[in-house]
C-alpha cells in the first residue's frame, strides 16, 4: 500500500481540509488520521456503517504498593522524569512517568510494580467500501509515536489485499508523532502557509522528511493572504528541487464546507478547484514512486 | 494594577493563533516575559526579533559502551523499555533517538561498561525586544521529544513580571508541562467544527489541572460558530472576539505585531489583559 502523508510543520495550515479532499477525489479505500493529539478527520465526509474500537496501551507505568513502601526516597532520587511524589507512602504521577522501570530497580522494598496503562482509544471505521483508521490519545499522555504506528498498522491490516494507495493525515510539528507518520511513507505533501512562521516551519518539516527519503511535494494554502511569501515558497521549492504542487486561495466557503461536515471538493468553490488541480498534479507522480 | 500572573495560551488545534495572541498580549503587557514552549515550531522570535542575550544547548544523557568492558550479558538490552539498545551478536548498539535518558542501563550494568554522556537535542535562547524578555526553545529536526527543551526553558531565569506562555498544539504531555505553573489558561479557538472539537479537548486538559480558563474566538466570521456554541453550552467565558481581517492576516504573516502597528489592536489586547486579570482574580477568590 503506497502511503501519501499530509504534513505541514506549522499547525492549522489546512492538512485535514486538503486530506479530506484528496480522499474524496481519489476514492481511496484506505485512509488514516495520525494526529492523535487533536484528531479531526472523522468530523468530515463518509457515512460509516460500522466501527471497531480498541484500547491503546502505552508502556506500563510504575505503581507503588502503599503497604510495602518504606518511604525511603530512593525512587524519587533515581527518577529522571520527576514522576515520584514525596510522601508516606510515596506515589507515582502517571502523567510524568515514562515507564522506564528505574524506580523498581532501586526500590529496596520491592514495592514498585509496572502496570498496564490505557493511554488512548483506537477506532476503525468502515463504510462506503473504505476503511478509516484513527485514534485519540488520553489527555496529557505521552508516547504518541507508538500510537501513530499502531494506527497505521491497523489500517494496513484492515485494508487487507488492497494494494492501491492510502491518504494519511498527519499532525503538526516535527517530533515523534510526525516521525512515526513518515516512517514507511512513499510521498509527503506539505501544506504551507504564506507567512514568515509558515516558511520557517516548512523548512523544519522538509529537513525532517528528507531523513526518510520520501518524495516531497509542497502546496500553499490561503496563498493570496500574502502573495509575496507565496512566491518565496515557490522559489524555495525550485531551489531545493521540490515539486510545487499548487496554491489554494483563502476561501470562506472552505469554512462553510468544514462546518457542514463536507469536503471542499463537494462544493463549487475556489479552494475546491485548486485542490483538484493539486490532485491532478501529484497523482501521476505518486504512481511512479 | 500590575500583576505577576502567568498566563498560558493554548488551543489543541494548530494554527488557531496561539502565537499571534501570545505575542500581542506580551507586547501590550510590557514590561513582560514571553516564553515560546512550541519547541517543534518556535515562531515567537520571528515577531520579536529579539537581541539575543544567551544561547544554551539542551543536553540529554545517553549511554556509551566500552566494548572492552562489555561482558555481553545483555541485561541492558532486556531492561530498556524504549528498545534503544540492541545486541547484534557481536556488538552493543545504542540508538540515541530512542533513548529517554532514564539512566537504567548504566545503573544495571554489572561490568560498568556503560557510561552516560551528554547529547544536544536542541537549544534555549533568551533575548529582549522593546521591554519584552523573549525566551524560546528549539528542538533539532529529527529528534523525538521536546519535553527536555520545555523543562529547561521553564527553568531558565527571567525577571518575572507578567509571563505569557505560548504552548505547543495538542493536549499531550508537552502541553501539560507548559501549563504546569500557569495561573490562568487562555484557550484560542477557530470558528470551525475542527476548532470546537479541539477546544473541547484543551478545555478538558485545563480542567484536569484545575486551571481557570477563558476563550478567545479568533478569525471570527459571520454565521454559525461551533466554538461559540461550545462556550455557551459549557459556561466558558468568551474573553474576546477577533474578527477575520485580510489586512491583519497580511500584517501577521509578515512577522509584524498588530499591537505596535494599529491602535485598534492595542486597545483590544489591553482590554483582553484586563479581562484576564478579572477572571483570574475571581477564580483565585473562588478557590480560597
Amino acid at each position: 500500500m503506497r502511503q501519501l502523508v499530509i504534513l505541514s510543520g506549522k499547525g492549522g495550515t489546512g492538512k485535514t481540509t486538503l486530506a479530506s479532499a484528496l480522499i474524496s477525489l481519489s476514492r481511496t479505500r484506505a485512509y488514516a488520521d495520525c494526529d492523535v493529539d487533536a484528531p479531526n478527520l472523522h468530523l468530515i465526509g463518509a457515512d460509516y456503517t460500522r466501527q471497531e474500537d480498541a484500547s491503546y496501551y502505552g508502556l506500563p507505568l510504575a505503581v507503588i504498593d502503599p503497604d510495602k513502601c518504606a518511604a525511603c526516597g530512593a525512587c524519587e532520587q533515581a527518577c529522571r522524569f520527576d514522576a515520584v511524589i514525596q510522601g508516606s507512602p510515596y506515589r507515582i504521577n502517571p502523567y510524568a512517568c515514562e515507564g522506564c522501570k528505574v524506580c523498581g530497580l532501586v526500590c529496596p522494598a520491592q514495592a514498585i510494580a509496572m502496570k498496564p496503562h490505557q493511554a488512548g482509544t483506537m477506532t476503525l471505521y468502515y463504510g462506503e467500501g473504505a476503511v478509516f483508521s484513527t485514534a485519540r490519545l488520553k489527555m496529557g499522555s505521552g508516547t504518541s509515536g507508538l500510537l501513530v504506528s499502531q494506527v497505521k498498522n491497523r489500517l494496513e491490516h484492515a485494508a487487507g489485499e488492497y494494494t492501491g494507495f492510502a491518504v494519511i493525515d498527519g499532525s503538526p510539528g516535527i517530533g515523534c508523532p510526525v516521525i512515526a507518520t513518515l516512517s514507511g511513507a512513499h510521498a509527503a505533501l506539505l501544506v504551507a502557509e504564506p507567512s514568515l512562521s509558515g516558511l520557517s516551519d516548512l523548512e523544519r518539516i522538509i529537513e525532517t522528511a528528507r531523513g526518510f527519503g520520501v518524495m516531497i511535494a509542497v502546496c500553499v494554502n490561503k496563498a493570496d493572504i500574502n502573495p509575496e511569501i507565496t512566491d518565496r515558497i515557490k522559489a524555495y521549492c525550485q531551489r531545493e528541487g521540490l515539486l510545487f504542487a499548487g496554491a489554494i486561495p483563502y476561501d470562506p466557503l472552505a469554512v462553510q464546507a468544514v462546518n457542514q461536515g463536507r469536503t471542499i471538493v463537494d462544493l463549487d468553490c475556489p479552494s475546491g478547484k485548486a485542490a483538484k488541480e493539486i490532485y491532478r498534479k501529484i497523482m501521476p507522480l505518486l504512481e511512479s514512486v | 494594577m500590575m500583576s505577576d500572573r502567568t498566563i498560558a495560551v493554548l488551543s489543541g488545534k494548530g494554527g488557531t493563533g496561539k502565537t499571534f495572541i501570545s505575542v500581542n498580549l506580551a507586547c501590550a503587557a510590557a514590561p513582560a516575559t514571553y516564553i515560546d514552549c512550541d519547541a517543534e515550531e518556535p515562531n515567537g522570535h520571528l515577531f520579536f526579533q529579539p537581541a539575543i542575550k544567551t544561547r544554551e544547548a539542551v543536553n540529554v544523557p545517553v549511554p556509551r559502551v566500552d566494548p572492552a568492558k562489555c561482558i555481553e550479558c545483555r541485561q541492558c538490552v532486556d531492561f530498556c523499555a524504549y528498545h534503544a539498545l540492541a545486541w547484534t551478536g557481536r556488538e552493543l548498539l545504542v540508538f540515541d533517538e530512542m533513548c529517554h535518558g532514564c539512566g537504567g542501563c548504566a545503573m544495571l550494568c554489572p561490568a560498568q561498561a556503560l557510561k552516560e554522556t551528554e547529547r544536544a537535542i536542541g537549544r534555549v535562547q533568551t533575548g529582549e525586544a522593546q521591554g519584552v524578555q523573549v525566551l524560546s526553545g528549539f528542538l533539532n529536526p529529527g529528534e523525538a521529544t521536546g519535553v527536555p527543551v520545555i523543562k529547561q526553558l521553564l527553568n531558565t531565569g527571567h525577571p518575572g513580571g507578567r509571563v505569557i506562555i505560548d504552548c505547543p498544539p495538542g493536549s499531550s504531555c508537552m502541553v501539560s508541562e507548559s501549563i504546569q505553573d500557569a495561573d490562568y489558561c487562555v484557550l484560542v479557538a477557530e470558528p470551525t467544527r475542527f476548532g470546537a472539537h479541539n477546544l473541547a479537548m484543551v478545555h478538558e486538559l485545563a480542567r484536569l489541572y484545575n486551571k481557570p480558563c477563558g476563550v478567545v474566538l479568533n478569525k471570527a466570521l459571520p454565521g454559525d460558530d461551533p466554538s461559540r456554541q461550545y462556550c455557551q453550552a459549557h459556561g466558558l467565558p468568551i474573553l474576546a472576539e477577533i474578527a477575520f481581517e485580510a489586512q491583519l492576516g497580511k500584517l501577521t504573516s509578515n512577522g509584524m505585531i498588530a499591537v505596535k502597528e494599529d491602535p485598534r489592536y492595542r486597545a483590544l489586547f489591553e482590554r483582553l489583559l484586563e479581562r484576564i486579570d478579572q477572571e483570574a482574580c475571581h477564580a483565585a477568590v473562588g478557590h480560597s
